[in-house]
């Protein structure tokens, strides 16, 4: 069979599009096993205490209920979860505002909401003071301190030279302190499940981003062989980080299913999931960067301080891409953690990259306004040859390229540099740039492919298709290896049945994913070709998995890069700022299908825009909560926010990647994108912010000076 | 559709609705708590209306009502007794089998990832469209223009301005607006 226009490269149509524009698509609340019954969380009402009891009466009292599960009477675990913010119902104290303390089963959902409303929860400190809490992060905390690791398993601290000396000897000097609050993941899909315990089986339809992980952590929990428990996520409604790793949803739902003998579905509601589902940890930066008149980089420092749960450690390891960005012969890269009674953050887009990226791209444009130079050539002057912390070879990097074809689409160097040299009226015009790295990961997977006689093929991975269009990508992958026309390729993805998978996080999922695909395509394809006469009646089958080739590849330093273009107005009258138009270039491999890559882009541009101008949430010091938690008081971005945003990319050629060439663009789109926002909004009222979002309260008072904010 | 819980029988908490649902007459016993999305989601198998946020915010439920875009969220189903209700799975033609153009054009310009806020996308468009033949102006409308004659002509402006009670936080708004214009081009 002769290849085919739909294989490798091109825009294919996502496979599942027509079920999900035709509702066909299920999502995991959407399964309704017969006799099905709902369960709703009852979360803590305190931010840190002791529950002394849990009166659930009136709960069970309810027409329908069926039960109420609390930390004194729920199903203990057969072992304790690696993450804590699993361990529900299994004692009695709160580690922080939310956490779950019972759970209300019942045959509707509305008799399930109503008996979750009657539950009464007392706890120790009820009657007088809540116990003493603090939730406030700030830079002298006396708790702080360096951990050893950062997420990703980055060491939290590194230091080549002498910074600190290079920096106060060095002629030109920035020194900068940004700040990101807290932030929300939010995927339209609330964290949901629905579980059906029968015959010593338990079967899961999880809204999560990898069924593999989901499925070890409910057999262990719950003392199951991992072949008697599946979990299945078909579709999934976007996660952001947010659905990575296993959360208490699955492991409540499957608690209520054991316990009540009946199929249970629990749709967390939207308010719960800040305190439950992770969020991206505020994050104090503190930057130092010295520089030669000329621009050459002497040191670069970059010192985070940001918080934790009481429960687990979580950094967000914003430090980590000054490691990767510029050349420079000093640097200090290091992060804090305070432990506060905060929920556990955890992933969101880009962990690290986006709000560490932030802050570096926002001091590189203070430099280049220092030193009088165009951010774009400043960046250029300081691409390094290899990773500046590491040392190792770049596998690829064409960040200079992004910068460059950026510039030339975006018609950068058409513009007034001079600040706030550009005005419509009461409208101040600016436009910015920022560089955005990610890294180029990929773990090992396993897949399987069957060539069938009626000249079709089957190919199995667990991967999970959380709006990527991972199911297309991994079936052109495949045609290709094949030199089959896409029409002849079956793809199953979505269940554990399937051969095991890594999640679809780190941008890592058709890396991983594809490389087994291509491998069990490659030789189910030589096996066909080796193969006398018609195939047998079940087809040829052929498994592949990549454990031993992941593990060996080459220490090269591998991340996609890019540049982001953003051109803002700020109304001088109301203090908006609205974002005209958005323009990335980004350097990631092999582009896959440039279709589904651009919606990816795009839509990590669109969360960037989002974390500069919206998004915002704050932990109440008295309170103990996040006080932004749900879609009416947390601003994700809306229609009318996202005008003009363009993703375009430079071919990249690399062959120290996998085998298809292809670095992750799930999250670097994301990357930068606040920055050049931030950097545009400069350029345009020649005022520095260092602190997210931009709204107009922050904006409008320092536009006018002069005037006192009426109280 | 996949088999549901038996409705329980009408008493002082439950009444008997029928709801005429993508042109069929369906008679439900509805709990007087439960939603339109709720009746339509758990009590009728009809997931295609998404759940995002359950308060009005996110317009990720949006169906038709007598032909109106409304959040199906906020109705309690008791109250729309023999109304006409249009959900996603009712909007391809000859019984699913031949898609709606604008079904079509979000494929065509790719305009989901996830697809969770899609229903609710093409709901909301489908409404808007009608809104804006029917002269209906938005925040966008020109106010000094001459009065309404008519239809109010779609700039991208307007899509998106009247689009923005429908979030998407896989941020697919640049295509939708393209798809949404290439049905009224
Ligand atoms: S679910 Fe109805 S508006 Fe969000
Ligand atoms: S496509 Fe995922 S929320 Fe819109």
């Amino acid at each position: 069979m002769a290849a085919t226009p739909h294989t490798l490269g091109t825009p294919a149509e996502r496979i599942e599009g027509r079920d999900k524009v035709t509702g066909a698509a299920r999502y995991a609340a959407e399964h309704t096993p017969p006799g099905c019954a709902h369960a709703w969380p009852v979360p803590a009402g305190v931010t840190c205490g002791r529950i002394t009891g849990v009166d659930t009466s009136a709960a069970l009292a309810q027409p329908g209920a069926l039960a109420v599960l609390t930390p004194f009477d729920a199903p203990r675990f057969a072992a304790p979860p690696d993450d804590p913010e699993l361990d529900v119902l299994q004692y009695d104290s709160v580690p922080h505002r939310g956490w779950y303390v019972a759970l209300a089963v019942a045959d509707t959902l509305e008799n399930a909401r109503a008996a979750a409303a009657a539950v009464r929860v007392t706890c120790a400190d009820h009657a007088d003071e809540p116990e003493p809490h603090d939730v406030v992060l700030d830079e002298d905390h006396p708790e702080a301190y360096t951990p050893e690791k950062a997420n990703g398993g980055y060491p939290a601290h590194r230091e080549r030279g002498d910074a600190a000396a290079a920096f106060a000897a060095a002629p030109v000097r920035v020194d900068v302190s940004y700040r990101v609050p807290p932030l929300h993941n939010h995927p339209m899909e609330p964290h949901s499940a629905t579980a059906h315990f029968a015959g010593g089986r338990l079967t899961v339809y999880d809204s999560c981003q990898g069924g593999n992980a989901v499925r070890t952590v409910l057999a262990s929990l719950f003392d199951l062989p991992e072949d008697r428990v599946t979990v299945v996520a078909e579709h999934v409604g976007g996660g952001f980080g947010s659905k990575g790793t296993p959360r208490p949803h699955v492991v409540l739902a499957a608690m209520a299913a054991i316990h009540t003998g009946r199929p249970v579905k629990l749709a967390l509601p939207r308010r719960h999931l800040p305190s439950v589902t992770g969020h991206r940890a505020p994050t104090l930066h503190r930057l130092r960067l010295g520089a030669e008149p000329d621009g050459t980089l002497v040191s670069v420092s970059h010192e985070v301080t940001t918080h934790t749960s009481r429960i687990t450690e979580f950094v967000e390891q914003a430090a980590v891409p000054a490691r990767v960005m510029y050349g420079s012969p000093h640097s200090l890269t290091t992060h804090r953690v305070v432990p506060l009674d905060v929920p556990s953050p955890s992933w969101m887009r880009a962990p690290g990259e986006t709000p560490g990226m932030y802050a570096l791209e926002s001091a590189v444009d203070e430099l280049a306004d220092a030193l009088g130079m165009d951010p774009v050539d400043l960046r250029v002057l300081n691409d390094p040859a290899t990773e500046p912390d590491s040392g190792r070879p770049f596998s690829s990097r064409h960040l200079v390229e992004c910068l460059r074809e950026g510039a030339r689409r975006f018609g950068w160097h058409d513009r007034d540099p001079r600040p706030a040299a550009r005005r419509e009226g009461p409208l101040l015009i600016g436009s910015g740039v920022a560089a955005a790295t990610y890294p180029a990961y990929a773990s090992p997977c396993a897949a399987d492919a069957t060539a069938h006689p009626d000249g079709t093929y089957t190919v199995r991975v667990n991967a999970t298709d959380i709006g990527t269009g991972a199911r297309t990508v991994l079936a052109q992958i495949a045609a290709a290896a094949l030199t089959a026309p896409l029409e002849a390729v079956r793809i199953r993805i979505g269940s554990t049945r399937l051969p095991r998978a890594p999640l679809a996080g780190g941008s890592s999922g058709t890396a991983s994913w594809g490389w087994a695909v291509h491998r069990a395509c490659t030789a189910l394809a030589a096996a066909v070709a080796g193969h006398d006469g018609p195939l047998p009646g079940g087809g040829l089958t052929v498994t592949a998995d990549t454990t031993d080739e992941v593990r060996r590849t080459p220490p090269y330093a591998r991340h996609a890069f890019g540049a982001q273009f953003a051109e803002v107005q700020v109304d001088t009258v109301t203090g908006e700022v609205r974002v005209r138009r958005m323009l990335g270039v980004f350097a990631a491999g092999r582009i896959l299908n440039p279709r589904t890559a651009r919606s990816q882009l795009i839509g990590g541009m669109i969360m960037g825009l989002g974390m500069a101008l919206t998004e915002h949430s704050t932990m109440d010091a008295a309170h103990g909560d996040f006080t932004e938690s749900d879609l009416a008081s947390y601003h994700v971005p809306a229609h009318a926010d996202v005008r003009a945003v363009e993703a375009h990319w430079v071919e990249e050629d690399d062959g120290l990647l996998n085998p298809m060439g292809s670095k992750g663009i799930g999250e670097i789109g994301t990357v930068g994108a606040a920055a050049a926002v931030g950097n545009a909004v400069h350029h345009a009222t020649g005022v520095r912010f260092r602190e997210l979002p931009l709204t107009p309260d922050r904006v409008l008072p320092a536009l006018r000076p002069e005037e006192e904010p009426a109280l | 559709m996949q088999p549901t819980t038996p409705p329980p029988p009408p008493d002082a908490y439950h009444s008997e609705v029928t709801l005429r649902v993508n042109g069929t007459p369906r008679a439900l016993t509805v709990d007087h708590r439960t939603t339109l999305l709720d009746a339509l989601r758990e009590g009728l198998g009809l997931t295609g209306a998404k759940k995002g946020c359950d308060h009005g915010q996110c317009g990720a439920c949006t169906v038709l009502v007598d032909g109106r875009r409304a959040n199906a969220c906020l109705l309690l189903a008791v109250a729309l007794d023999g109304c006409d209700i249009t959900t996603v799975e009712g909007v391809a033609k000859d019984g699913g089998d031949r898609l709606h153009p604008l079904q079509q054009a979000f494929l065509d310009r790719d305009a989901f990832q996830c697809g969770y806020c899609t229903p609710g996308q093409l709901c909301s468009a489908l409404g808007m469209l009608a809104e804006a033949a029917a002269g209906h102006p938005s925040l966008a409308t020109d106010p000094d223009a001459p009065p309404a004659q008519g239809a109010v002509p779609l700039t991208p402006d307007e899509i998106r301005e009247r689009m923005s009670g429908n979030l998407c936080r896989c941020g697919a708004y640049p295509h939708i607006v393209q798809a949404v214009e290439d049905v009224i081009r």
